[in-house]
Order: structure tokens, then C-alpha cells, then sequence
């Protein structure tokens, strides 16, 4: 009897898992969990000859969306940075990568959240510039660099004249699909700055769409499966976060749900707090005996991501780690541009763009960061005989805002103008008689390029090496491949550079180690030697009658 | 022919040898932490000098409270007599065959300089190394007291009562081989029993 009943019980919530799976099941055309099947309003039927008839079709309903957005530096590109004062965003600022933006909008804004942004003359208070698109498709839609934020509209030659070619993107299908932000869409921008996969960031690229556990913890599928937009929790299009302005230490509990906070909802203590790992009983009177205790009090130290990043560019995808551009322009023994690969077929040379070095699995730098980013930009004056930093982060020991971040550090080599003691935007990447990537010819470049940047340039330059640091915060490994403590709590360990902590295991008094080392074999040897007198003497100690 | 007295009661040689054990414990792991040397691990290391140094300290609240009830602390009040006569001993009578110069009882179970040495233990090293191990294990309640001393001062005490720890132990595990026969205290260690010629 009673295994039969098991039996029916069996089949019985089996048949309701079926059930319940067939009510969940979305169709693929509903994003999941939503009230509004796009592909049944009439608006978005289309046809649509361009990307801002589909940004009028949104607005048609969502009314404030457009406001929103250009309110965010997803638009401007542009930003005040309230800490330091500095005039920010991507439209003005400079790197070591691709170097700046000017003069090649057509090329790098392929990536800025509107169409038609080409030159000094985009319409910034045009409503259907914003490209909804670009966050809110659920596939089959790619802007190409080159095309001023427009997807290819007709089948064209991508790259130009390397004989491929990309069909063009079918708006109507993709309006009748939009959805909540993904790993991809932010990825398609986010996971290939620098002009290509994993480029910049390093703790970013393709393999965080569909990441195993090992990789990211939160991401992964079999993990929390989260979006970005899970952590960067966007409000008003406003998208929590920020490399330019970060947030370096959290010290509270985490955030309620409801709560009225003007706390950053992206960092790690947001959802779990800055005392993270479970404390054993009585952890307030003897509970440093507990591990959890311990590693919690690491919590006003270091930063989350120093132990629970163990490395970074950990999912097969390499992160550059410098680049030199004084090379850019040497041509082959036929005076033609060429291309040098690695054995994986990483390119590691590129006539266009000088020397690469790429990075994998790469175990990061570590140093005392209160979130303060100041930028070294184009008015600036430069001492070339040293490393120029292009970013310095802010933070020392003492400061209660200060943790230990682990960051990548990427070395540069890059023009800077031997009279002012500036670094030079060059022009590169638009096909035209003075981009470097078409003429290689740096002169025409960079008086293109500071022309268009407002930037003197002497016509003398040279090449300054440079650094530039970026903050490791995703990639976060599960918990059983966080670092062990003799990862740090070591000589020559992973904090060996890192001064104002006292470290067990990595510092200690030269002197007192010696001399106490010293005397402990002293005593050692003086004992020995008297038990050996000792055992010579045993004879003479028998005559004496013993 | 010798006689036997009754030296080390039952809870005077449980606290010594469970204090010898913690003690050898912790210097090794002790040692391990402060990158001397790498045999369990950090964090194995950490959680077993952290539970001896527990261990050690309530073996030490039981025998503090021992020593006063039974007026056995008076054994470690320092004298110099006959000090020069166990220096002289130990450096030529030992060799010589000469006569030991102190004969133990119950009321006087150490000879002057063990006196002095075990006085040192309890009054100087023990206190220090107690003491210093608290704020590195409490470290994080007191390091944003004002006026608070950098944790490598604190550091650098408890290395220093560790080496004093440590050489106490050389000598005293050799000193210990020097009664009438090389195993005599340890056995009264052991057994309570010492044998007295």
C-alpha cells in the first residue's frame, strides 16, 4: 500500500512541475516576466527607415524616456566630478588606449547612446537621437563603429575594404522584440572598449554573457544569473556606478528593501553588508577566535574584491596590458601596414596602432583607494621624464575611507607635445587624408586631431610613457576560490608593496628576528656543549665514587 | 640509599605538561604566523594558536588561583642564598662529580636560580606575551582609540615574549637532565615522586 502511494504522489507533483513549467514558459517574443507584449503593438510594426523612426514609435508611449536618458552620462558623455572638481566623460577625457574621442566621433561613438553624433554639431536636445535600441534589444541589433551610433541600415563592406560584409539590421523585428537590459547589451559596449574584446577594463568582456560559476559567481547561470542591472540598479535611467567617481568603501549594513538611501546600490555591501562572513557563537566576547569574525574585521581594511577577485581576464578572453604607440606607422619590407599574431592568434602588433601586450588570468595590483580618481587631461601639463599617470587614484593608510583595492595597471606609450608638455589627441580612425589608421602619418594626425580636440599643438612631439589604473570590482570568484590568507600573509606575498598595515607573516623587525633567532641557538649550542662535557667527564665522575 | 618524597602534587603536574604542550604549540604555529616557517598553513595555524592561546589562558587563571590557595606561590620567592653555590655546580661541580647543592623538600621544591628563572616566567614573559596576544587578537575593539600604539609595536612585544619563551624552553628542557641521574626530574615530574640521596 504505502509504496503505491508514494508512487502517485510521485507522479502527481510531477505533473504539476509540468504544469507549472508550462505556465513559465515564456514565448520568445514576451520578455520575461512582462505585462507588455511589444510585438503586438501597432506602432512597432514598422517599416522603420532608421533608427530615430523607431526612437519616435518609443517615445510615443514612453513619454519621459527620452528626458531621462539625456539626463545621464550615457548621453552627455560628459560629467562634473564633484570630488575634485574636474571636468570628466568620455568626450573629453583621455586614456591610453585609443587616446580620446575628438576627431573620431563617427568611429568610437558607435557606443553613445543616440544616432548621428559625427562632429561638434550633434543635436544633443533632440528627442529621437536617443537610441532606445542599444540597451533594449534582445538580439539582432549591432551599431558598427564608423556609422555615428547607426546600425548598418543596407548591407555594406565591414571593416571597410576587408572584403566582409554585414546585412543590415531589420528595426522592426527588432522594436516587436525589446526588452529589460542584459549582459549583452551593456556588453556590447562595456566588454569592448579599447577597440575590442576585453580590451580595457580587464575584469570585463564576452565571456561574462554566458559566464560559468568559476568565472563570476553572480552572473553565472547556475550562480545568481544576474544582469548588470542587478547591481546597478538604474533609476530613471540612471545607471548606479561609476569607474570616474567609484564607490571605494561601504562601511554599513545592507540596504533594505524600501530603504531611502542615497548609498550606492552597486557596491558589494549593498546586498551583503560590510560584516559578510557568518560569525560563530558568541562572537561578541571571545568571537575572535571564529574565523568569520576575523575575516570580517579584514572588511574595514580591504575592499570585497581584493580576496574575492583572485585574478582578472579569467575567462579566456586576454586583457591588453600595454600599449605602445610609438611603433604605430612601421610598415613591413614591402612598405605595406601589417599585422603580428601570437600563437593563440592575439593580435600583438598592428601597423595601425603600435605594439600590444596582453594580459591572461592576470593576478592584479593592490593599493590604498578612497574612490577620489583624478585625471590627467588634455590642458595639462606633463613631466615626460617619469611615468605619466593618466589616472591617480586617492587613499592612504590612515584614511577611514580607504581600503585596499586590487586594480589593473596598464602601461602606455603615447604621443605628448614636446613644447607644451601636453598629451596630443591624435585623429585615427575616420577614413579621410589625415586619420594615422589610413595614412600613417602621425604629423597629419595629431594636427587633425588637436585641431578638432581645441588643443595648441607645437608640430614637435614625442612619445611619454604613461599608466593608467582601473579598479577590479567584477569577475567575482565563488567563495571556495577566494584567497587564501598566505596569499597576502606572506613574504613577497600579494601585499608585499603595500605600506601603512602591519601584515603577519610579511613584516616583522629584522633586528629582533635576529638576535632572537641567534640567542635561541646559542642556548641550544651552550646546552649541547654541556651535556657533551658532561657525558666526557661521566668516567671521572665514576673515579670520584659516583 | 635514597628516599623518596612526594614533590609535584597531581594538579601542579597536569598544569606543567598541558602548559608544556600549549606552549610548544603555540611557539611553532606562533612562528608560522610571523612567516618564520610554513607547516599547517595560515589560517590552520592562526585557528590553532588562537584555541591553545584560549587553552592556556584558562589552564593559567586555574593555576594562578592553585598557587594562591595553597600558598604554593611562595616557592617562587627569589633568594640569592646558595645562588652562587647551584651557578658553581652547574659550571664545574656537574662535570667534577661534586656533590649537588640542594636537596629538595615539599617546602622548597626549587633550588634558588630555578627560583629565579620560573619568578622571571610568571612576573616578565608570561604577562607580556598574555597581554600583547589580547590586543593582537582584540586588535580591531582598540586600534581607533586615540593615542593607541601601531599594531607592529604590539607585534614586535609578542615576538619578543615568544624569543624569551623560547629559550626559556631550550634551557630548562637541558636543566631538567641534570639531577642526580639524567631522567630524575622528569620522573618526579611525571610520577610526583622525586628520588632525594
Amino acid at each position: 500500500m504505502k509504496p503505491l502511494r508514494g508512487l502517485a504522489g510521485l507522479l502527481l507533483a510531477a505533473a504539476f512541475a509540468f504544469a507549472a513549467h508550462a505556465v513559465e514558459a515564456p514565448s520568445a517574443n514576451k520578455a520575461k516576466g512582462s505585462t507588455a507584449d511589444h510585438g503586438k503593438f501597432k506602432e512597432l510594426q514598422g517599416p522603420f527607415a532608421s533608427g530615430e523612426q523607431v526612437t519616435e514609435a518609443c517615445l510615443k508611449c514612453h513619454t519621459e524616456a527620452a528626458k531621462q536618458v539625456m539626463a545621464t552620462r550615457h548621453w552627455t558623455w560628459d560629467y562634473a566630478n564633484p570630488a575634485t572638481g574636474q571636468r570628466l566623460g568620455k568626450k573629453t577625457m583621455l586614456n591610453s588606449f585609443c587616446i580620446a574621442d575628438r576627431s573620431n566621433e563617427a568611429f568610437c561613438n558607435a557606443c553613445h547612446v543616440g544616432y548621428g553624433w559625427k562632429d561638434d554639431k550633434f543635436d544633443f536636445t533632440s528627442e529621437r537621437n536617443v537610441d532606445c535600441l542599444a540597451c533594449h534589444n534582445t538580439g539582432q541589433y549591432a551599431k558598427i563603429p564608423g556609422l555615428a551610433g547607426h546600425p548598418p541600415y543596407a548591407r555594406m563592406e565591414y571593416p571597410p575594404k576587408s572584403g566582409k560584409f554585414v546585412g543590415p539590421v531589420d528595426l522592426a523585428a527588432v522594436a516587436a522584440r525589446v526588452g529589460r537590459t542584459s549582459r549583452e547589451t551593456c556588453g556590447a559596449c562595456h566588454f569592448y572598449g579599447g577597440g575590442g574584446d576585453g580590451v580595457k577594463h580587464g575584469d570585463l568582456d564576452s565571456s561574462l554573457k554566458q559566464p560559468p560559476r568559476k568565472l563570476d559567481v553572480h552572473m553565472a547561470k547556475d550562480g545568481g544569473n544576474f544582469t548588470c542591472s542587478t547591481c546597478h540598479q538604474t533609476e530613471s535611467h540612471k545607471v548606479a556606478g561609476s569607474r570616474v567617481a567609484p564607490t571605494a568603501a561601504d562601511p554599513h549594513r545592507p540596504i533594505v528593501r524600501g530603504e531611502q538611501t542615497a548609498r550606492n546600490p552597486a557596491t558589494c555591501q549593498a546586498c551583503h553588508g560590510d560584516r559578510p562572513h557568518a560569525e560563530g557563537p558568541g562572537a561578541g566576547l571571545v568571537g575572535s577566535v571564529g574565523t568569520g569574525t576575523r575575516l570580517n574585521n579584514h572588511a574595514r581594511t580591504l575592499a570585497c574584491q581584493s580576496c574575492h577577485i583572485p585574478a582578472f581576464a579569467r575567462g579566456g578572453v586576454p586583457t591588453k596590458m600595454a600599449w605602445d604607440w610609438s611603433t604605430a606607422g612601421t610598415m613591413n619590407a614591402a612598405g605595406k601596414p601589417f599585422v603580428k599574431k601570437d600563437a593563440r592568434g592575439h593580435v600583438v602588433f598592428d601597423s595601425k596602432k603600435g605594439d600590444f601586450t596582453l594580459g591572461e588570468n592576470v593576478v592584479p595590483d593592490y593599493l590604498w583607494f578612497d574612490g577620489r580618481v583624478e585625471y590627467t587631461l588634455v590642458a595639462d601639463r606633463i613631466d615626460p621624464s617619469a611615468t605619466v599617470p593618466i589616472n591617480r587614484f586617492g587613499g592612504s593608510p590612515r584614511d577611514p575611507a580607504a581600503r585596499i583595492w586590487p586594480v589593473k595597471r596598464f602601461r602606455g606609450k603615447q604621443p605628448y607635445d614636446l613644447a607644451h608638455l601636453t598629451l596630443l589627441v591624435p585623429h585615427t580612425a575616420i577614413p579621410d587624408d589625415t586619420a594615422l589608421w589610413f595614412n600613417f602619418d602621425w604629423d597629419k594626425a595629431l594636427a587633425a586631431g588637436t585641431a578638432a580636440a581645441g588643443q595648441p599643438f607645437s608640430g614637435k612631439f614625442g612619445f611619454a610613457a604613461t599608466e593608467m589604473l582601473w579598479p577590479i570590482t567584477h569577475m567575482v570568484a565563488p567563495k571556495e576560490d577566494a584567497l587564501r590568507c598566505a596569499e597576502c600573509h606572506a613574504r613577497e606575498g600579494r601585499l608585499q608593496g603595500v605600506a601603512g598595515v602591519y601584515l603577519p607573516g610579511r613584516d616583522r623587525l629584522e633586528w629582533l628576528d635576529r638576535a632572537g633567532f641567534a640567542l635561541a641557538g646559542l642556548t641550544l649550542l651552550g646546552v649541547l656543549g654541556h651535556g657533551a662535557l658532561r657525558v666526557l667527564t661521566r668516567g671521572r665522575r665514576k673515579e670520584n665514587g659516583k | 640509599m635514597s628516599e623518596r618524597i612526594y614533590i609535584f602534587k597531581r594538579f601542579e603536574r597536569f598544569w606543567h605538561w598541558t602548559q608544556a604542550l600549549l606552549i610548544i604549540a603555540m611557539l611553532i604555529t606562533g612562528f608560522e604566523i610571523h612567516g618564520s616557517w610554513r607547516l599547517f598553513g595560515f589560517k590552520q595555524a592562526v585557528g590553532l594558536h588562537t584555541a591553545a592561546a584560549w587553552a592556556l589562558i584558562t589552564l593559567w587563571v586555574f593555576a594562578i588561583f592553585w598557587h594562591f590557595t595553597t600558598g604554593e606561590w611562595r616557592q617562587y620567592i627569589p633568594t640569592l642564598k646558595n645562588a652562587d653555590a647551584m651557578f658553581r655546580y652547574y659550571v664545574l661541580g656537574i662535570f667534577t662529580g661534586a656533590p649537588h647543592p640542594f636537596r629538595a623538600t615539599q617546602l622548597k621544591k626549587h633550588n634558588p636560580l630555578q627560583r629565579l628563572a620560573y619568578l622571571l616566567v610568571k612576573l616578565v614573559i608570561n604577562p607580556l606575551v598574555w597581554a600583547s596576544g589580547l590586543a593582537l587578537l582584540y586588535y580591531p575593539a582598540w586600534h581607533d582609540a586615540a593615542g593607541a600604539p601601531a599594531l607592529g609595536s604590539v607585534a614586535l612585544l609578542h615576538t619578543l615574549g615568544a624569543f624569551m619563551m623560547l629559550i626559556f624552553l631550550i634551557a630548562h628542557v637541558y636543566l631538567a637532565t641534570t639531577g642526580h641521574t639524567p631522567l630524575a626530574h622528569i620522573k618526579a615530574m611525571i610520577t610526583g615522586w622525586e628520588e632525594v640521596e
